[in-house]
């Protein structure tokens, strides 16, 4: 088995057949961890517990009793959900050296089925950001920005300078799960997506993310940021391998009074050969400024795919698109000052030492333990949440928010089945152009694509769809109805046999994978 | 001198008696060791979420039936923002924009010039009642600058009973406060003992000329227990009219009462009005109930709370048990406020009726005359009377049988209270205190008297 393998149709029954033992697979990922750390993609590596899970896994496989798909599977997990007895520190100087003494629900159900546990991911700070750059432990690196595609079309600015200063970003906030799926150092990673936050850097990694329906998965241990709109996403290296991720994770928790109740059955997808009862719809309004001419160019050969293989194309409106930048940024604010209120460095995390009032400390703990971008927010929440502003601002923005909704419903009512729109303006900028402008700024932009999907719950996937002419990954995203993940995750698959997106190519991964040559070539292995 | 008219409106917080707290499994308990009850939502360890308890949200109906209140079918749950070293989520979760119960009425007696025969009846407006989370502790420890923290209470449900300021003066408060516990207490939705903090009540007063607006309302917290609300009540309305008499104006602030000197002073400052941020509580979807005719078919019973359901099995309230004692026993309105204002009493009284032939309007004067006066001074509740029903019943056949005098019976009740296990006719034969029948016992008992006392019944003959 490779490090490059696909998690249901590959590692799995190579571990069912005993071609490779649970704590080899381990290690093997551990090792990669090792030497890509510059990609800065992990905070902890929970080695000593990730053995010891691959240990028992390997009991299990011995015993012929392995507990599903994931039993011995490595999986990595952003920083922002709650681990028991690792470090939770969600890039905050807040939450450094903070052990939870719980695990959110979606690690718990991955362990009860047997995954090996690497580790946290690296993320921006409290998932604030679209960029993975802007947390505590520094910047997280795309991995193709070490690509021999990339290298290949990449013009070195200078002989003399760094080789090292034309990395790209992996796009956030769960940039760090992005790039672990993408380096191969695990099978499936967890991400949370609240405006974006894993289908953008999915994108910009060449990766699948998922964001399922809200309500769907349980929210209980993600450390939130904006309640209403969070979920916990899923990366991983193709379709298939999201459904089973899917399948294990959904499903009501009592824990969590905003999962629905109803049953959940966890599906395989079939292989769809005749889409022409499907009905795509393009919306003009995701044709928004900024979008690259490529990825425009894209998204409508896309279209011409599905239009030629018989499936229905029709342009769509959805007209209150424009208005999601300023709706989203009322709400999350919002929440965000409502959420951040807990941290005082009373019961946990950071405290600061100031012995003056109980108001000092607060007041310094904040201000120590939260970034720039994390304060902002607060200060702007607090603000529209005022009494005289509330009305005007917060209660305006949801009304605002049903009518995006709203836009949803009419478009799927009218027989439409899946929306199919770009998931990036662009492909990854270089860091050294992205921290140009302010987070505040390149979140308002490069969410406008990704968050209307958040304010009306609805699932959405990122598919890797090509390598921009710089060498790097472009993925158009799809949008299906709520509850529908069987439907939008089958015509995703089909979309992503087409493409026959292909596998980075990374020096490191050469080095630690026996078979990785053999499977060069091709993408396509169901 | 222009009247004055005192406006009192009341906001009640009643700690629920359920086995869990509102939003999480941990126990709710009296005085258990600091931090022992807390669970990780409790304490605001980030990513928890709340789940709402089923049972709080029954007592909050039960609450709401008996104040006859209307229930709301749907209400939400709210945040409430503010900064302080009890409340570790930096926020409180309550009810501020649909509450659970709203526009009932609390109906409570009062006696006329202190005369227990002069009995009237009035009513409250309750305006709303709403769930929420009740605070942690917070010990200031001066001495060593600290502060220390009890997570305990923190997330314990609590009903606020918001009245409406229909209350005039400290007597007013304290009778209809009298009321609301009993009514709780029955129910079971609250123990209600301000002791243990399970009730603590706030009094908004203001006071102004007739035919004027409303003056400006100052808000008297730190009250523990009914008799010093109405003292704190009445004390804030004589400073108000004084100051304002005197050309001071009232202040709309927060002050304390301070049980020891008798008088409210204004609370340490929490930086002037506090803008709360309310914002809807995104974790919590709305609140649905359900009566007999919204009740779906297939619905999982344990998912429901059928209002009709629980109003048919709501218990007789106080005021109910009150006429049906009056009913039943023949006593006076006035003996059946007295009787379920003591804790036991009014089924003490009902078992001793049980027990003996003695009418209950004579019973009565016993219970409320001998056996009350004497717990009260020895500070003893109905529980820990040593004359159990059972005993004094006994004694009363005795009286009643004309066994004994009723003197004599108070000398007997006098033996028992001592508690050394004597029954009534024991002691009656140790101390003689039978009544003698016989006529010609008497006379020579009369007799045998004056034949020792020779003198003293020559001077009275001679006048």
């Amino acid at each position: 088995a490779a490090l490059t393998d696909r998690l249901r149709s590959q590692v799995s029954a190579a571990l069912k057949e005993g071609r490779v033992a649970p704590t080899e697979l381990c290690q093997r990922c551990l090792a990669l961890i090792k030497s890509t750390k510059f990609l800065n993609a992990y905070i902890t590596v929970a080695e000593e517990t990730a053995l010891k899970q691959a240990e028992e896994s390997e009991e299990r496989y011995k015993r012929g009793q392995p507990l599903g798909i994931l039993d011995g599977i490595p999986i990595a997990v952003k920083d922002n959900f709650n681990t028991a007895g690792i470090e939770t520190t969600c890039a905050s100087n807040m939450l450094k050296g903070y052990i939870s003494p719980y695990n959110a629900t979606v690690v718990q159900k991955l362990l009860d089925q047997g995954a090996v546990l690497l580790g946290k991911t690296n993320l921006d700070e409290f998932a604030m950001g679209s960029g993975s750059t802007d947390g505590v432990f520094g910047p997280v690196r795309n991995p193709w920005s070490y690509s021999k595609q990339y290298k290949e079309k990449c013009v070195p600015k200078s002989h003399s300078e760094d080789e090292d200063s034309d990395w790209v970003i992996t796009g956030g906030s769960s940039g760090g799960s992005a790039a672990a799926v993408s380096s191969f150092t695990c099978f499936a990673a967890l991400g949370s997506d609240t405006g974006g936050s894993t289908r953008n850097p999915a994108a910009h990694c060449g990766v699948v993310g998922l964001k399922p329906t809200y309500g769907l998965i349980s929210r209980h241990g993600l450390i939130p940021l904006v309640n209403s709109m969070d979920v916990p996403g899923i990366l991983t290296r193709c379709v298939d391998d999201a459904a089973v991720l899917l399948g294990s994770l959904a499903g009501h928790d009592p824990k969590d009074s905003t999962t629905i109740q109803d049953d959940f059955k966890p599906f395989e997808l079939p292989n769809l050969t005749d889409i022409s009862k499907l009905s795509i719809g393009i919306p003009k309004e995701y044709n928004a400024p900024g979008l690259s001419s490529e990825i425009l160019a894209l998204w409508s050969k896309a279209a011409n795919l599905f239009k030629n293989a018989g499936a229905k194309v029709v342009e769509v409106s959805l007209p209150h698109t424009r208005y999601s930048i300023v709706c989203y940024h009322v709400l999350c604010t919002a929440e965000v000052a409502s959420n951040m209120a807990r941290f005082d460095g009373l019961e946990y995390g950071h405290r600061s030492d100031t012995k003056d009032s109980t108001e000092s400390m607060y007041a310094a703990t904040r201000r120590e333990g939260f970034n720039d971008v994390v304060r902002g927010r607060i200060l702007s929440g607090n603000y529209f949440l005022l009494k005289q502003n509330y009305e005007k601002y917060f209660v305006k923005a949801q009304k605002v928010r049903r009518l995006i909704a709203n836009d949803f419903v009419k478009v799927f009512r009218s027989g439409v089945d899946i929306l199919l729109t770009p998931t990036t303006l662009s492909d990854a900028a270089p860091y050294t152009e992205f921290i140009q402008e302010d987070n505040r700024t390149r979140s308002a932009q490069d969410d406008i694509l990704t968050q209307a999907a958040n304010m009306a719950g609805l699932p959405a996937i990122n598919i890797p769809t090509a390598l921009s002419e710089r060498g790097l990954p472009v993925g158009l995203q799809f949008i299906g109805r709520s509850f529908q993940e069987k439907q939008l995750l089958t015509v995703a698959k089909w979309f992503e046999k087409q493409v026959q997106f292909p596998v980075i190519q990374l020096e490191e991964v050469k080095r630690h994978d026996s078979g990785v040559f053999q499977h060069q070539k091709s993408a396509s292995f169901s | 001198l222009a009247p004055w008219v005192p406006v009192v409106g009341l906001e009640i917080h009643a700690q629920i008696s359920s086995n869990s707290k509102l939003f999480s499994g941990s126990q709710v308990q009296f005085a258990a060791p600091p931090n022992s009850l807390v669970s990780f939502f409790d304490a605001s360890l980030p990513g928890t979420l709340p789940v709402l308890n089923r049972r709080c949200v029954e007592a909050a109906v039960m609450t709401g039936l008996a104040l006859n209140c209307s229930i709301n079918k749907k209400s939400l749950f709210d945040r409430k923002h503010y900064f302080y070293a009890d409340l570790p989520a930096g926020y409180q979760i309550t009810q501020q924009r649909v509450p659970i119960a709203v526009n009932g009425s609390l109906s409570y007696s009062l006696c006329i010039d202190n005369k227990m025969s002069q009995m009237v009846t009035k009513t409250v407006r309750i305006k709303q009642i709403q769930l929420e989370q009740d605070s942690g502790k917070s010990l200031h420890d001066d001495a060593r600058s600290q502060t220390l923290v009890d997570l305990n209470r923190a997330g314990v449900g609590l009903m606020e009973v918001v009245m409406e300021p229909d209350l005039c003066c400290g007597e007013e408060a304290a009778a209809a406060v009298r009321e609301l516990q009993l009514i709780l207490q029955t129910l079971g939705s609250s123990q209600a003992v301000m002791a243990e903090g399970q009730l603590r009540v706030d009094a908004n007063v203001s006071v102004h000329h007739p035919g004027e607006p409303y003056g400006v309302r100052t808000e008297v917290k730190n009250i523990n227990s009914i008799r010093f609300l109405a003292k704190a009540v009445d004390y804030e309305i004589q400073r108000q009219i004084e100051e304002l008499e005197n050309g001071g104006t009232v202040l709309n602030e927060t002050r304390a009462f301070d049980s020891k000197l008798g008088c409210t002073i204004p609370m340490r400052d929490k930086e002037g009005k506090q803008d709360y941020r309310f914002m809807p509580e995104p974790n919590l979807p709305p609140l649905i109930l359900y009566d007999s005719k919204s009740l779906p078919a297939n619905m999982n019973h344990q998912q429901v709370i059928n209002i009709d359901w629980i109003h048919e099995r709501l218990p007789d309230l106080p005021s109910v048990k009150r006429e049906k004692l009056v009913e039943q026993y023949g006593i006076l309105p006035e003996h059946s406020f007295t009787l379920l204002n003591e804790d036991g009493l009014a089924e003490f009284f009902e078992s001793v009726v049980k027990q003996t032939q003695m009418k209950p309007k004579k019973v009565i004067g016993w219970i409320l005359k001998d056996l009350l006066s004497y717990l009260k001074q020895h500070s003893l509740t109905v529980k820990e009377s040593p004359v159990s029903s059972f005993l004094l019943a006994d004694l009363l056949n005795l009286l009643e049988k004309k066994e004994i005098s009723s003197t004599a019976a108070k000398q007997v009740l006098v033996e028992l209270w001592k508690g050394e296990g004597k029954t009534p006719l024991e002691i009656v034969k140790e101390q003689k205190l039978e009544l003698l029948q016989d006529q010609k016992e008497l006379e020579q008992i009369c007799q045998t008297v004056i034949d020792g006392q020779e003198n003293e019944v020559i001077m009275m003959v001679l006048g």
